[in-house]
């Protein structure tokens, strides 16, 4: 497992923090993401700068704490974006970040079944 | 270790905020948490948390909003507020400093700089409770002790108002807490008219400076109101505060015994800076000099009331002043002294004046005002321009006695040591109707008193007292014979006879003078001499009926009164 998508240090220091509570801690980190998800494109929808910028600080926030460098720089990128208004650059790295949160997705499901058993 | 607190998270993001809440519940603090700043300030005002680490962004309502609102709500009492960000431009954070908050944690979270940064604002937390516990104690005693203090100057207020100080020929300047620097001012009229000041500086400030205020202040009154002179009152009050008052706790005081009738003051000064005597004329300025240590200090024994007397003519006035004025201190730390207070007196145009101007001058000298100065000036009047209420009696007022008669003989060493005065006084006044005549009847006894003293016993000659220099003279030889003094007497004779409207009481003053040999008329023009002009016209004036009687020996004056009067 690469360390670029998933930092393995930063969540076996989580596992250490929330104990019983990891996998709900997981569980919450992807409900919330494809929330996060849902909202950026709805902002794109709508040429919403500030609301683009916003759920992009708050996604980028998630995943710097979760131990995802990777889709927390794209955040960075997207946030940056939003707060200089070049909404045309926004498709184009919404769809890295879809990208990105997929494989993340993947990670996370699998450190939950290994977590389970 | 550190105590547990209520923290709350506010945080948009369910994952970051669930973290939060667990990392701050594993360190044993109590975790609420809200998802915007709306719910933050809500839960804020129902669970007053200790701490509140906000998210800067947030939908609904934005972390620097709650943290303003929460900052508002603590009021004086510190809620430390951490900013959770991620934020690096410093507008940002320059932003979330505005909003109030005390510090920041960026993300991802770390636990220990999270964990050490709440101990830190913990610390900041109790500190400032501390400073305000102690501020509203500090607040608290200060309002007791003014409040003490306000009790304090009721009550020597009450002891102090029997006073003249509202008299026209007094002005003075006080600060109205005056007392709880220690100074004192305090004036009175004698039985006889004539009027005692006393501005005194006790050590200290506060409550143990005034302490000793109020005895002083009732033994003052007390003994001018029964007639006792300067140097009787000066030793009891001494005695009195060396009794009383802890080491090193005295009063520096300047006693004045000012008579209108005979135009000449006494002066005792113990420790006060220099009073002055200020001539109508302008032209001269006396200086009124401590020759003594202050009151309290020295035994009874040690104890010396030898004053210095001056005589004063119309409109001459005495001023004396507490050492705030002299030792006014400006920022460059010297002290106004001497100096620039006779400057003042030189420029004086305006005697009203002058107090505003040494006031303007400490103004001028220290940049601000000065507010432990005492001032005082008493005018030498008219005799009589001065009105006076009724001598105020300590006695029961029942069981006045009316039919007796008794003789004092006082001699040698009893003349030279013992003011026969208040005594006799005492004892005429115990007759109830006497007492709206006590300030006549005390002023013929005096009169009579000294006459037959001055100058029947000692020999003095009054026509020495026709210019300054034999005053001065004149004073110097009564305190030297009356030093020397073996021999003679006076005799007081007194009776008191009831009448059908009233009663009649008849004094009949001798002393042990010579040239009685039946010369009646050049005796009796002698006795005219002796009685030195204001004296025996007082006498007269004052007296129902004055005689001299056949055998020369004394003098005869009568006081009536009518029952019911």
């Amino acid at each position: 497992m690469s360390d670029i998508h998933l930092d393995s240090a930063v969540l076996a220091a989580l596992q250490d923090v929330m104990e019983d509570e990891y996998p709900v801690l997981l569980d919450t980190y992807l409900a919330d993401s494809e929330e996060r998800l849902r909202l950026l494109r709805q902002a794109m929808r709508e040429a919403d700068a500030q609301g683009l910028r916003l759920a992009a600080h708050s996604f980028k926030g998630s995943c710097s704490n979760m131990g995802a460098p990777m889709l927390a720089s794209l955040c960075k990128q997207l946030e940056e974006v939003g707060r200089r208004e070049l909404l045309a650059e926004a498709p184009e790295l919404i769809e890295q970040i879809e990208r990105e949160f997929a494989i993340v997705r993947i990670l996370f499901k699998s450190e939950r079944q290994r977590y389970r058993t | 270790m550190p105590a547990r607190l209520s923290i709350l998270i506010a945080e948009d993001n369910a994952a970051d905020r669930m973290l939060l809440s667990t990392i701050v519940s594993r360190q044993g603090h109590r975790s609420l948490t809200a998802s915007n700043g709306m719910e933050a300030v809500a839960l804020f005002e129902q669970e007053r948390p200790q701490l509140v680490l906000m998210d800067a962004l947030m939908p609904v309502m934005d972390g620097f909003e709650a943290a303003r609102r929460i900052k508002q709500m603590a009021g004086e009492e510190l809620v430390p507020i951490i900013f959770l960000t991620s934020l690096t431009e410093g507008e940002a954070l320059v932003r979330c400093l505005e909003a109030g908050g005390d510090d920041f944690l960026a993300k991802p979270y770390n636990r220990v700089i999270l964990e050490a940064k709440i101990n830190a604002m913990d610390r900041l937390r109790r500190l400032q409770d501390t400073v305000l516990q102690q501020r509203d104690l500090i607040a608290q005693h200060n309002e007791y002790l003014l409040n003490e203090q306000r009790v304090a100057k009721a009550v020597f207020d009450k002891v102090a108002h029997s006073g003249c100080l509202a008299a026209p020929n007094i002005r003075y300047l006080q600060s109205p807490y005056a007392l709880f620097n220690g100074d004192l001012l305090l004036a009175a009229f004698k039985p006889s008219g004539g009027m005692h000041v006393l501005l005194g500086d006790f050590t200290g400030h506060g409550l143990p400076a005034a302490i000793g205020a109020m005895p002083l202040a009732e033994v003052f009154y007390g003994m001018t109101a029964k007639g006792y002179s300067l140097t009787e009152i000066l030793r009891e009050i001494n005695a009195k505060l060396k009794r009383i008052l802890p080491l090193g706790v005295f009063c520096c005081a300047t006693l004045l015994n000012i008579s209108f009738q005979r135009r000449v003051v006494e002066v005792w000064n113990g420790g006060l800076p220099d009073g002055y005597l200020l001539r109508a004329n302008g032209a001269e300025r006396v200086p009124l000099v401590s020759r003594h240590l202050p009151l309290g200090v020295l035994a009874p024994a040690a104890f010396n009331d030898r004053y210095e007397v001056f005589p004063l003519e119309l409109g001459d006035r005495v001023f004396l002043l507490s050492d705030g004025v002299l030792e006014a201190c400006n920022q460059q730390g010297e002290l106004f002294g001497e100096r620039r207070l006779h400057r003042v007196f030189s420029a004086n145009r305006q005697p009203a004046q002058l107090f505003a101007e040494i006031q303007q001058a400490l103004l001028n000298f220290r940049g601000e005002l000065q507010d432990d100065v005492s001032l005082v000036e008493v005018s030498m009047v008219e005799e009589g321009s001065l009105s006076r209420g009724p001598l105020v009696f300590t006695g029961s007022g029942q069981n006045s006695p009316l039919d007796w008669s008794a003789s004092f003989e006082f001699r040698g060493e009893t003349l030279r040591r013992f003011n026969p005065l208040p005594f006799l006084l005492q004892l005429l006044l115990e007759v109830e109707g006497l007492r709206p005549q006590g300030g006549a009847l005390y002023s013929v006894l005096a009169e009579l008193y000294s006459n037959a003293l001055e100058h029947g016993v000692l020999g003095l000659d009054s026509s020495l007292k026709c210019d300054a220099e034999g005053f001065a003279e004149y004073y110097l030889q009564r305190s030297t014979r009356l030093a020397q003094l073996r021999e003679g007497y006076v005799r007081f004779h007194l009776q008191l006879v009831p009448e059908s409207t009233g009663g009649r009481l008849t004094v009949r003053v001798e002393d042990s003078g010579s040239g009685f040999d039946g010369q009646a008329i050049v005796e009796q023009q002698l006795r005219v001499d002796r009685l030195c002009g204001r004296g025996l016209a007082l006498v007269r004036q004052l007296s129902e009926r004055c005689t001299w009687p056949e055998d020369g020996r004394g003098v005869s004056v009568e006081f009536s009164w009518l029952a019911g009067a």
